[in-house]
């Protein structure tokens, strides 16, 4: 079975996200939303809760249990806290996302990168404020995913994020199990290379849920 | 000196490269390990034997030290630790593994919080292995490994002992687990190895914090054992020597020694 053809005419949202700015939506069970990095190298930080109980929320641990895998791609199956699934990758031009090495914010930034850094814009500010808006806050943050982001982890155990492999107009699409609440942060980050040193929009665009 | 801002890509790039350079230097040096020694006569506080599946929490004072031991090799000891201070801050599995450049866990690594501060070092392993990814045991692992409902398990022992301090579900994120050695390898797949749940593996940790300390004695999603059968460990928390400035944890790396000082300064002057 070959996977439908989405074409962008059809859709009923298409959004760009600025660089270093944060997103939300809920996309409904069904609906397939993409996310395409139209620059290339662009890191995208995504969490998911479910849109009826921000309790149940997108678990990186859960997620891996499943799947066996470090990295996510065409086929992975994106688990709740609760062992549900809430997406699942149905398209994916890019692969090998990270779910590893989270969000970067202004104090783990200080850790890595010295103090000098506190004051530069991260991702973790971009989720407090776009979670705020739907009533949860910094304790309600998990290790995201990072998708156009790549962190090898090697057999001896070293994590490093290196270089972005997508390229202009990579997507991955994702196939909503359960009404989800999609919390991006389009990610600033300028110590180190997941976004080539040069933070670029994205877009998002949402397709209805086929018959 | 430059501002982060006001460098090039160029230079940015560069300071990156140095930083990782460092890391795999320090990897390749790989600090001296100290095993869990004898605890010295009254410096032990407290002692607790935790039955397989169950669960045990505390409130660990900052400088004092949890010792976990496993003296008969059972598979995967999970845990989680909070700020008893703030609990809003807690463990960052991720921060963990990305500030300290590895997943491998051993004596001189540092548990992390969200906030850029040392919860609890890692002053002696036997150095078997811990899993910092993976996590620990959940209702649907246990239902899919044995095929069994209602077997305990670390996700809801952990929301348990939280509730205990106060704490719910959503305070309760990726936790890590202790003598459950895992190899991640060239596809990315996860591989359980045999060393970590070795008979006679222990671990001390030390508070930075005052930290509210939940373990969770379930076997881990990886374990080979087809039975589901945790065997039980203990728990010490003692008092080691003082923190000096010479301290292996505190002059591990320059992350390390940046993460001591955010903590003191959560502390204040």
């Amino acid at each position: 079975m070959s996977a439908p053809v989405r074409h962008e005419a059809d859709a009923i949202l298409d959004e760009v996200i600025p660089a270093r700015r944060p997103w939300s939506h809920v996309v409904r069970r069904g609906e397939v939303l993409r996310l395409i990095d139209t620059h290339g190298q662009q890191a995208v930080d995504f969490l998911l809760y479910n849109a009826h109980d921000f309790g149940e929320r997108y678990s990186a641990q859960d997620t891996w249990a499943l799947g066996g895998r470090a990295y996510l791609g065409l086929g992975s199956v994106l688990v709740s806290n609760a062992g549900r699934p809430m997406a699942t990758i149905v398209a994916d031009t890019c692969g090998n996302h990270d779910t590893a090495a989270g969000c970067c914010s202004v104090e783990s930034n200080t850790v890595r990168f010295g103090h000098e850094t506190r004051y530069m814009h991260a991702c973790r500010e971009n989720f407090i404020l776009e979670l705020g808006r739907h009533g949860m806050s910094k304790r309600d943050i998990v290790p995201n995913i990072n998708f156009f982001m790549y962190v090898p982890i090697r057999p001896d155990g070293e994590l490093t994020v290196v270089d972005g492999i997508s390229s202009p107009g990579n997507y991955v699409d994702l196939h909503a199990k359960m009404d989800v609440l999609c919390v991006i942060s389009n990610c600033p980050q300028l110590n180190n290379p997941c976004n080539n040193f040069d933070p670029t929009p994205i877009r998002a665009v949402i397709w209805a849920a086929q018959p | 000196m430059l501002q982060p801002h006001e460098m090039s890509p160029d230079q940015l790039r560069a300071r990156y490269e140095a930083l990782l350079d460092a890391a795999r230097h320090r990897a390749k040096a790989s600090a001296v390990a100290v095993h869990p020694g004898h605890i010295p006569d009254g410096s032990a506080l407290l002692h607790e034997t935790i039955p397989g599946g169950w669960y045990w929490s505390a409130r660990l004072r900052r400088g004092t030290a949890l010792r976990l031991a496993n003296p008969h090799g059972t598979h995967g000891v999970s845990a989680l630790f909070w700020n008893a201070d703030d609990p809003s801050e807690r463990y960052n599995a991720a921060d963990t593994v990305k500030v300290q450049w590895t997943t491998h866990l051993t004596t001189g690594s540092l548990l992390l919080s969200d906030m850029g501060r040392v919860l609890m070092s890692v002053i002696a392993d036997s150095g078997h292995g811990h899993d910092a990814l993976l996590g620990g045991s959940t209702p649907e692992t246990n239902r899919r490994r044995y095929g069994a409902e209602g077997l305990r398990n670390s996700r809801e022992n952990l929301q348990l002992a939280a509730a205990k301090h106060g704490l719910d579900p959503r305070d309760v994120g990726p936790c890590l687990t202790f003598f459950a050695s895992i190899r991640t390898d060239g596809d990315g797949a996860f591989h359980w190895q045999k060393d970590g749940a070795q008979p006679g593996a222990a671990i001390d940790l030390r508070a930075e914090m005052n930290v509210i300390a939940a373990i969770s004695n379930c076997p881990h999603p990886l374990s080979p054992d087809p039975a589901y059968a945790p065997k039980p460990v203990t728990a010490i928390v003692w008092t080691p020597p003082p923190v000096g400035p010479d301290d292996p944890c505190r002059t591990a790396g320059i992350e390390a020694e940046r993460a001591f000082v955010n903590t003191e300064r959560f502390f204040g002057p």
